[in-house]
C-alpha cells in the first residue's frame, strides 16, 4: 500500500525503499479507523456544551442537546462517519458511495473541521478569548482534527509529476512546483467510475426523488431562516463541503439520473416542496426573502433562454423586468399612476408581459444584427436608456408618465377571487402572511417560466437556438433564419421577465428607476442576473434557480459585508470561472467543452429539472 | 435543357477589393464540376455567394431556373442547394446525430429523416459508431465526413463542397475523395472547390481553373489533368 503513495518509487524498483510518510499522516492501516473515530467523536461533541454563556447566539451551553452551529458540526460528523463506515463495505451502507468513499470522506472531514474551528474562533472573538470555551469545545476541535488526520492518511494514487525545468526562470520554476503540488492535491480527490446502480422498481425511484426533495426543502429552509451571521456562514461552509462530499461520493449523479428519468414527478415534487416552504414558517419574516428569491431566480431563468440557449450576451436584461413592473404598476390603480385605471390582475400581468415583449422586439430588431461583444455593449446601453428614460418621464424633463425618481408608489395589494393578498390568512392552522401570499403567486409564475423554458428548449426553435449559439454561419447554411430565431429568443426572454415584473411591482408596493440598474448592491440587477445564470449553469433549468437563490441569499444574510459585496462577488466569479467554468449545475454539453483536456469530470449532472 | 446552376458574369467584392471579377460557369444535373486554383483565387467567395452568405456586386445566378441573387442564406437551402462550408463548421458540442438532424432542419418528414441518417451512417460507418459522441471530439477527417453527411441531410439538388480535403492526412483525403466518387455514382450533383487539383480533376466531369478572381481555363476534368500549363502550375511538375 505504501508504494502506491509515490509513483516514482513504484516505477523504479532499484530505489524501492519504502517512501517516507508525508508529514502529519498516520500509517495507512490506521487511517480508516481514525476517520470513523473522528467522525463519531465529532457527533458526540455536538451534544456537549461549547461555551459557558448564552451570549453567543444559538445557546451552545447545554449538555445533551445540540444548538445552533452545533447542528452543523453534528451533520458534518455524521457524514464523515457514514462515508467511513461505507468505505468498509458494511452491508446497507455501500449505496452511499457509488464512486468510492475516500474523496467524500476527505471533504466531509473538511466540513467538520472548518465548521468547528470557525465556530470556536467566532465564539472567542465575540466573547473575548479562548477562556470562554468549555471543555466540550476542545473535544469538538480535537474530534474534527482526528477525523481530518484519518482522512489525510488515506492512501491515494499520486499523479506523476515532472520536475521543473532548471533552465526556466525562478518564477517559472515556482509556478511549475506550485502546479505539481496542486495536481497532487487534486489527485487526492479523484473518484472511481460509479458502480452500476441497482435496478429499483419505479415507485421506489420516485420515493427516493421525493425524499431528496424533502431533504432539499429542509436544507433550504434551514439556510433561509438562519438568524445570525455566524450561523449562516457556518451553514455555507458545511453545505459547501457537504455537497462536495455527496457529489464526490456519486450520490448527486445517482439522483440526477433518477430525476432525469422521472422529470414530471421531479418538477411537481420540487414545486410542492417549494410551496411547502411558507408552512414551515410561523411568521412572514422569511417569506419576504422567499418571494424575492423566486422573483430573482425566475428572471434569471428567463435570461437563461437568451444567454444559455441562444448564446446572446444580454447585459441589459433587468430593463425587461422593469418594463413589466412599470406597465403593471401603471394599470394597478396606484394613486400616483397618471392613467388612474385599475385592471384586474390577470390583465395587468398580461399588460406587463406584452409591454416587455414589445420592448424586447423593439430593442432586439436593431441590435440582434450585431454579434458577440457588440451585442453585449449595445444591450448594456439600452438597459441604461430604459432607466434614464423612466427617470426623465417625470413631467418636467418629459411627459409625465412614470413620476421620475419617485416612481410609482402605493401599488394596491392584489385581490384574486376574493382572496386578499395584503391580509394574513390562516390556512389549516398555519399563518400565511402577505409575503407568503405573493410567494404562492410567484411560484405559479415560476412554474410557467420553467414549463416554457423546458418546452421551448426541446422544440425545433430550441434546437435552432443551440445551433445559432454553436456556429451562426453553419446554422444559416442549415436553413435556420438566424435573425428571426434570435429575435424570438430575445422576445420570449423579455416576456418572461415581464411576467415576473408584474408580480414584483405588487410585492414591493413601489417601482422606482433605481431598482433596475446594471450593477447595484441589491439583486436583481443585470450583472447579478447574468452571474446567477453563469454561476448556476448555462442552459439548465435548476442552474439559474440555484444560482439565483445563492446570489440573493448571501447578500441578504451577510449585511455586514455590504460595503465589500461587489468586490467579493467579483472575486467569487473569477474563482468560479477558473475552477468550474460550467457552473454549479453543469449542462452535459458544456462539461464536454470545458473539460476536454482533463480527465472525464467526476460528476456529470444532467440538464433539466 | 437548361443547366441546374448557371452563373453568369458574377462579380463579388469585399469593400473595394474585388475578389471575383466576372466569372461564368454551369453545372449540369448529375455531374461533378470543380473549381481549382491557388489561395485567394476567389473559389470560396464564389461558393459563399452562391449560398447567399455574401451579396454579389453584379451578375446572374440561376439555380433550377430561379434567380438566387436576392435569396437570403437560410432560404437557399430550401431551394435545394446545400453548402458544406470551408473549415467544416460542424456544431462541436452537439452529438453527431444532432448535427445530422440539424442538417434536415427544414424537413418535416421524420421517417425520411431517419432513413437519411441511416444512409449517412452507411456512407460513413465511423459516424454511426459514434452517433452519441460530441462532434468536437472527432478527428479532422471525421468532422469533414460529418459536414458532408450533414449537408446531404437536406436532400440537396446540388451539393457544394468547399475544400473537403483541407488539413487532412493523405489517407483521410483519399477516403473523402472516394466518398465523393461514390456520391457521384449515386447521381448527386456536386460543385467541388479544391486546392488539391490532382484529386479534384480526376473525378470531375468539368473543371475550371481560377486565378485572382477570374476563370482562366476550362475543360473536362481529364483534359485539364493532362494540360501542360495546369500540370506546371498546380500539379508541381516541370
Amino acid at each position: 500500500m505504501t508504494t502506491t503513495q509515490n509513483t516514482t518509487t513504484a516505477t523504479t524498483p532499484a530505489q524501492a525503499t519504502p517512501s517516507p510518510r508525508r508529514p502529519l499522516t498516520l500509517p495507512t492501516t490506521a487511517a480508516r479507523p481514525t476517520a470513523v473515530a473522528g467522525g463519531a467523536l465529532t457527533v458526540v461533541s455536538a451534544f456537549l456544551a461549547w461555551t459557558w454563556t448564552a451570549a453567543f447566539p444559538g445557546d451552545l451551553t447545554v449538555y445533551g442537546y445540540p444548538g445552533g452551529l452545533q447542528w452543523l458540526v453534528l451533520v458534518s460528523g455524521a457524514l464523515l462517519t457514514l462515508f467511513s463506515l461505507s468505505s468498509y463495505g458494511i452491508k446497507g451502507l455501500t449505496w452511499l458511495t457509488p464512486q468510492g468513499a475516500d474523496a467524500a470522506m476527505r471533504l466531509a472531514a473538511y466540513a467538520g473541521l472548518a465548521t468547528a474551528w470557525f465556530t470556536m474562533i467566532a465564539i472567542s472573538v465575540q466573547l473575548g478569548g479562548f477562556a470562554n470555551l468549555e471543555p466540550g469545545a476542545y473535544v469538538a476541535l480535537v474530534a474534527t482534527l482526528i477525523g481530518w488526520l484519518g482522512t489525510r492518511s488515506l492512501p491515494y494514487e499520486r499523479p506523476e509529476t515532472t520536475p521543473a525545468d532548471p533552465e526556466d526562470s525562478a518564477f517559472g520554476r515556482f509556478k511549475h512546483t506550485l502546479g505539481n503540488h496542486w495536481s497532487v492535491y487534486k489527485g487526492a480527490f479523484a473518484t472511481s467510475p460509479a458502480r452500476p446502480a441497482k435496478k429499483l422498481p419505479s415507485y421506489a425511484e420516485i420515493l427516493i426523488v421525493v425524499v431528496v426533495l424533502a431533504l432539499g426543502l429542509v436544507v433550504f429552509t434551514y439556510g433561509i431562516t438562519t438568524e445570525y451571521d455566524e450561523l449562516f456562514i457556518g451553514f455555507l461552509i458545511t453545505a459547501g463541503f457537504g455537497f462536495g462530499a455527496i457529489g464526490k461520493a456519486g450520490l448527486i449523479q445517482r439522483v440526477s439520473t433518477l430525476t432525469a428519468r422521472h422529470r414530471n414527478v421531479t418538477l411537481a415534487g420540487a414545486f410542492a416542496a417549494a410551496a411547502a416552504f411558507p408552512f414551515t414558517q410561523s411568521d412572514d419574516q422569511y417569506a419576504t426573502i422567499g418571494v424575492n428569491i423566486l422573483i430573482f431566480a425566475t428572471v434569471a431563468l428567463g435570461l437563461n433562454i437568451v444567454v444559455g440557449l441562444a448564446g446572446l450576451l444580454d447585459l441589459g436584461y433587468v430593463a425587461f423586468l422593469g418594463v413589466g413592473a412599470y406597465a403593471a404598476a401603471l394599470v394597478s390603480g396606484s394613486p400616483t399612476s397618471p392613467f388612474g385605471i385599475h385592471l384586474p390582475f390577470w390583465q395587468a400581468i398580461l399588460v406587463g408581459a406584452v409591454a416587455s415583449m414589445i420592448f424586447g422586439v423593439l430593442i432586439g430588431a436593431p441590435t440582434l444584427r450585431l454579434r458577440g461583444d457588440y451585442l453585449a455593449i449595445v444591450t448594456l446601453g439600452f438597459g441604461e436608456i430604459f432607466r434614464i428614460g423612466v427617470l426623465n418621464l417625470d413631467g418636467t424633463s418629459g411627459p409625465d408618465v412614470t413620476n421620475g425618481s419617485n416612481g410609482i408608489s402605493s401599488i394596491p395589494n392584489l385581490n384574486l377571487f376574493g382572496f386578499d393578498f395584503g391580509a394574513t390568512h390562516s390556512i389549516a392552522g398555519f399563518t400565511i402572511g402577505r409575503f407568503a401570499n405573493y410567494f404562492f403567486l410567484m411560484l405559479l409564475v415560476t412554474l410557467i417560466v420553467v414549463v416554457v423554458f423546458r418546452r421551448s428548449a426541446e422544440s425545433r426553435i430550441g434546437r435552432a437556438w443551440v445551433a445559432i449559439r454553436e456556429d451562426e454561419t453553419a446554422a444559416e447554411a442549415m436553413g435556420i433564419n438566424g435573425f428571426r430565431t434570435k429575435l424570438i429568443a430575445f422576445a420570449l426572454g423579455a416576456t418572461l421577465a415581464g411576467l415576473a415584473g408584474a408580480v414584483q411591482a405588487h410585492v414591493t408596493y413601489t417601482v422606482t428607476p433605481e431598482q433596475y440598474q446594471f450593477a447595484h448592491a441589491v439583486p436583481p440587477n443585470s450583472a447579478f442576473l447574468l452571474a446567477a445564470v453563469v454561476l448556476g449553469g448555462m442552459g439548465t433549468i435548476s442552474g439559474p434557480l440555484v444560482g439565483g437563490a445563492l446570489l440573493f441569499l448571501i447578500p441578504a444574510k451577510l449585511q455586514f459585508m455590504s460595503d465589500y459585496q461587489l468586490f467579493a462577488f467579483g472575486l467569487a466569479l473569477v474563482l468560479l470561472m477558473r475552477f468550474r467554468p460550467e457552473g454549479l449545475i453543469a449542462n452535459r454539453r458544456q462539461q464536454l467543452e470545458f473539460h476536454e483536456k482533463e480527465e472525464a469530470p467526476a460528476t456529470l449532472t444532467k440538464a433539466g429539472a | 435543357m437548361t443547366a441546374l446552376l448557371e452563373v453568369e458574369d458574377l462579380r463579388v467584392a469585399y469593400g473595394k477589393i474585388e475578389a471575383v471579377k466576372g466569372i461564368s460557369f454551369k453545372v449540369e444535373e448529375g455531374e461533378v464540376v470543380t473549381l481549382i486554383g491557388t489561395n485567394g483565387a476567389g473559389k470560396t467567395t464564389t461558393l459563399r455567394t452562391l449560398s447567399g452568405l455574401i451579396k454579389p456586386l453584379a451578375g446572374q445566378i440561376k439555380f433550377n431556373g430561379k434567380s438566387l441573387r436576392r435569396v437570403p442564406a437560410h432560404q437557399v437551402v430550401s431551394l435545394g442547394l446545400a453548402h458544406s462550408p470551408e473549415g467544416r463548421h460542424i456544431f462541436p458540442r452537439m452529438t453527431i446525430e444532432d448535427n445530422l438532424r440539424l442538417g434536415a432542419f427544414l424537413r418535416k418528414d421524420s421517417d425520411g429523416i431517419n432513413k437519411d441518417i441511416q444512409r449517412a451512417y452507411d456512407l460513413f460507418p465511423i459516424l454511426g459508431e459514434r452517433r452519441k459522441q460530441a462532434a468536437g471530439t472527432l478527428s479532422g477527417g471525421e468532422q469533414q465526413m460529418l459536414a458532408m453527411g450533414r449537408a446531404l441531410m437536406s436532400q440537396p439538388k446540388l451539393l457544394m463542397l468547399d475544400e473537403p480535403s483541407m488539413g487532412l492526412s493523405p489517407i483521410m483525403m483519399q477516403k473523402i475523395m472516394a466518398t465523393i466518387t461514390e456520391l457521384r455514382e449515386q447521381g448527386t450533383t456536386i460543385l467541388l472547390v479544391e486546392q488539391n487539383a490532382q484529386a479534384a480533376l480526376s473525378l470531375a466531369n468539368h473543371a475550371h481553373v481560377m486565378e485572382i478572381g477570374s476563370i482562366v481555363l476550362s475543360g473536362t476534368g481529364q483534359d485539364l489533368l493532362h494540360d501542360d500549363s495546369v500540370r506546371k502550375a498546380y500539379l508541381g511538375e516541370d
